[in-house]
């Protein structure tokens, strides 16, 4: 599939700003002693910048708990998810949802979530929506490897498989679920071949290759406009860090194999890729970097000069149409 | 309690001891959840016992009973939930771990449609010798979907037994006494006690599920704490006796049994009650007390029984907000003084 250099750079800007930002993002709440947990994708990010990379601000995309890079890829303001993160009322969700539940849907983005296989039918709703009005939308369903043995993404793929529903099931297997290795909880190799099972193509993809992503999501996603139904991609990657980034990945991995991973690191091989093809140079690769640490310090000036939320927010969005009482009788307690 | 000796232990380490102890007593234990191990299936490459769970309240029990018997699972809640009740059903005393209970949507089925039910539907015919073991609390920063308290979803179905210990006493008694039921017993960490430490017997024990405690004697209210909560009620009755109320606090350690009578027994003596709960408030067990201690203890009443509880919200992420969201010391006195009409 061919590439613009507009589109190259895009891509090179977009998985560079996911690593900056997670990698700072973490450095802050570190800084600032913050609560809660941040899961961090550096090493995956060539998944969601190669998918994205095919999408517009009207289609569609379900996150889970690991979702930062879902949301820059699909051009969530950086500005806001540092805010969010950093517990602002500027944030994203105005402080309420954190690292795990950053939702922006100006950017048809549905939202982070915190429960392993719960966003994934939420994508094929979208999808669902798309069809109903009659677009060319797409949703894509991110999902773990982990999350491949929930039941709803199975019921999921069959419901968008007999529906030929426009959505993109992306498994991003970066090898573990938690400390539980893919080998022991999945008992075949590839699990694009769950695929079969719902007569949709199913596709392995170097999920460390972001021209292999975007090829492969090219075509899944152009089945799914034509209205030819969903496609299951198992993007194989690697988390770099622990789980939820403070927790030691030793316990239940070796050095050799973080090492292995690491040599094909995705932004490495992106960058030799494009000076030995001649098609960036050195220079706007380099000016592209600077510029991404620019915005990450801009982002978080912005967060630091916001406000906290305040503490009336306590008690709103719970309804968009709040029932009279609805809050219960000891509402006036919290205001 | 015939134990004579105790040491101080944490609430983790007490959880982790009544596991070792039971199942070194009864070889027909198993437990099963994901990463309660860790490192699944790489013990010839090296690695065992990785990560013990979450807050590692089951670390070290892998090495002692080995994987059939302490055994990871995938990420498929209601099968290996569903596959420890069948198994109890089948003669062996089954624990699962449910990571977080704010996930049990995805496995409720099972606890609602089978716990609960097969051993009345079915006319005594099936026993279920099963324990979830489970986690809840706001306080952590986990925001909306680790979070959440949610005891009311299992108080009101009938069939489930409930416990709520509140140190690391509670924890092993009560954890020791749902390994020893023929009951399902959902076994309710807070997440914010693992790291507290109380004197604990060192040989095994049990605190009958249903009774609560009182963990402290006074003559103008009553105070009742769930859990994490009891702890709040005790800082509120040190804030209230300066100001010259003498506070009852009770601990209720089951929220279903509820020890109905324990409560009002108190109330009989104190005439005011408080009920603090960190569940949201609407069909709440602190409700479920009001309305029955209403009900049954009336005519002792000098005043309304009031209830401190988290607002009609699910948990925002923010810590101020959050801080807002969970009852503290501080809402329990306001209250109290609201009782006294202060
Ligand atoms: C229903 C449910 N069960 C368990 C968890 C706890 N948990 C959070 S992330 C995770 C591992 C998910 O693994 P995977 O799907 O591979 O995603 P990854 O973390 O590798 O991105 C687990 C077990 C959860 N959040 N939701
Ligand atoms: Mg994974």
């Amino acid at each position: 599939m061919e590439i613009t250099k507009e589109e190259l750079l895009k891509m090179f800007e977009t998985m560079v700003t996911i690593r900056q930002f997670e990698l700072r993002a973490f450095a802050e709440v570190g800084q600032r002693s913050l609560r809660g947990a941040i899961h961090l994708s550096v090493g995956q990010e060539a998944v969601p910048t190669g998918i994205c990379a095919h999408l517009t601000d009207d289609d569609y995309l379900a996150s889970t708990h690991r979702g930062h890079g879902h949301c820059i890829a699909k051009g969530v303001d950086v500005q806001g998810m540092m805010a969010e993160i950093l517990q602002k009322a500027t944030g994203t969700n105005k402080g309420k949802g954190g690292s795990m539940h950053i939702a922006d849907m100006s950017k048809g983005m549905l939202g982070a979530n915190g429960v392993v296989g719960s966003s994934v039918p939420l994508a094929v709703g979208a999808a669902l929506a798309a069809k109903h009005r009659g677009t060319d939308q797409v949703a894509i369903a991110f999902f773990g490897d982990g999350a491949v043995n929930q039941g709803v993404v199975h019921e999921s793929m069959n419901l968008a498989a007999i529906w030929k529903l426009p959505v993109i099931f992306a498994c991003e297997n970066n090898q573990y679920a938690e400390s539980t290795p893919v080998e022991y909880a999945t008992p075949i190799a590839d699990i694009a071949d769950r695929a079969k099972g719902y007569n949709m193509p199913g596709v392995v993809v170097d999920g460390m290759d972001a021209f292999a992503v975007y090829d492969a999501a090219g075509a899944a996603i152009g089945r799914a406009r034509a209205g030819l139904g969903p496609t299951l991609l198992e993007c194989k990657t690697y988390r770099y860090y622990g789980h939820a980034a403070f927790d030691n990945p030793k316990s239940y991995r070796s050095t050799e194999e973080e090492d292995e991973w690491k040599a094909r690191d995705a932004i490495m091989k992106f960058k030799e890729r494009v000076i030995e093809e001649g098609t960036l140079n050195q220079a706007e690769l380099d000016e592209t970097e600077a510029a991404v640490t620019e915005m990450m310090d801009d982002a978080v000036r912005f967060a630091d000069e916001s406000p906290d939320p305040d503490l009336s927010e306590l008690l709103t969005d719970v309804y968009f149409d709040p029932p009279k009482g609805s809050l219960g009788r000891s509402a006036h307690l919290f205001t | 309690m015939t134990s004579k000796t105790t040491r101080m232990l944490s609430y983790r380490d007490a959880i982790n001891e009544a596991l070792q102890q039971e199942m070194e007593r009864n070889p027909d234990i198993i437990l099963m959840g994901e990463d309660i191990a860790g490192a699944a299936g790489r013990a010839d490459q090296g690695f065992v016992d990785a990560w013990g769970g979450p807050f590692r309240t089951t670390q070290g029990l892998i090495q002692k009973f080995g994987e059939d018997r302490v055994r990871d699972t995938p990420i498929s809640e209601a099968a290996f939930i569903g596959t420890a009740i069948g198994a109890a059903a089948a003669g062996v005393r089954t624990v699962a771990e449910l990571m977080y209970f704010d996930f049990v949507g995805v496995c409720f089925d099972q606890l609602l449609n089978n716990a609960a039910k097969m051993h009345y539907m079915y006319g005594g015919n099936v026993t279920l010798p099963f324990t979830l073991l489970t986690r809840v609390g706001a306080g952590v920063g986990s925001a909306a979907q680790h979070s959440e308290i949610l005891y009311a979803l299992i108080a009101h179905i009938p069939g489930l037994k409930g416990v709520v210990p509140s140190d690391a006493y509670t924890a092993k008694g009560l954890l020791t006494a749902a390994l020893r039921s023929d009951d399902p017993v959902i076994f309710f960490e807070h997440k914010l006690l693992y790291h507290e430490s109380c004197e604990v017997p060192e040989e095994s024990y049990e605190i009958p599920i249903g009774d609560a405690r009182t963990v402290r004697e006074g003559t103008d209210i009553t105070l009742v704490g769930i859990s994490k909560m009891t702890s709040v009620c005790l800082e509120a009755a040190e804030l209230l006796s300066a100001e010259g109320v003498n506070a009852e606090v009770i601990d209720l350690l089951s929220v279903f049994p509820i020890d109905y009578d324990h409560i009002i027994t108190s109330v009989q003596k104190t005439h005011r009650l408080v009920i603090v709960d960190e569940d949201t408030p609407t069909c709440s067990v602190a409700t479920d007390i009001a309305a029955t201690v209403g009900e049954e203890a009336f005519d002792s009443l000098d005043a309304p029984i009031m209830r401190v509880q988290s607002p009609h919200t699910p948990v925002p992420y923010a810590r101020g907000l959050e801080l807002a969201y969970i009852p503290d010391a501080q809402r329990v006195v306001k209250t109290v003084r609201e009782v006294f009409g202060n």
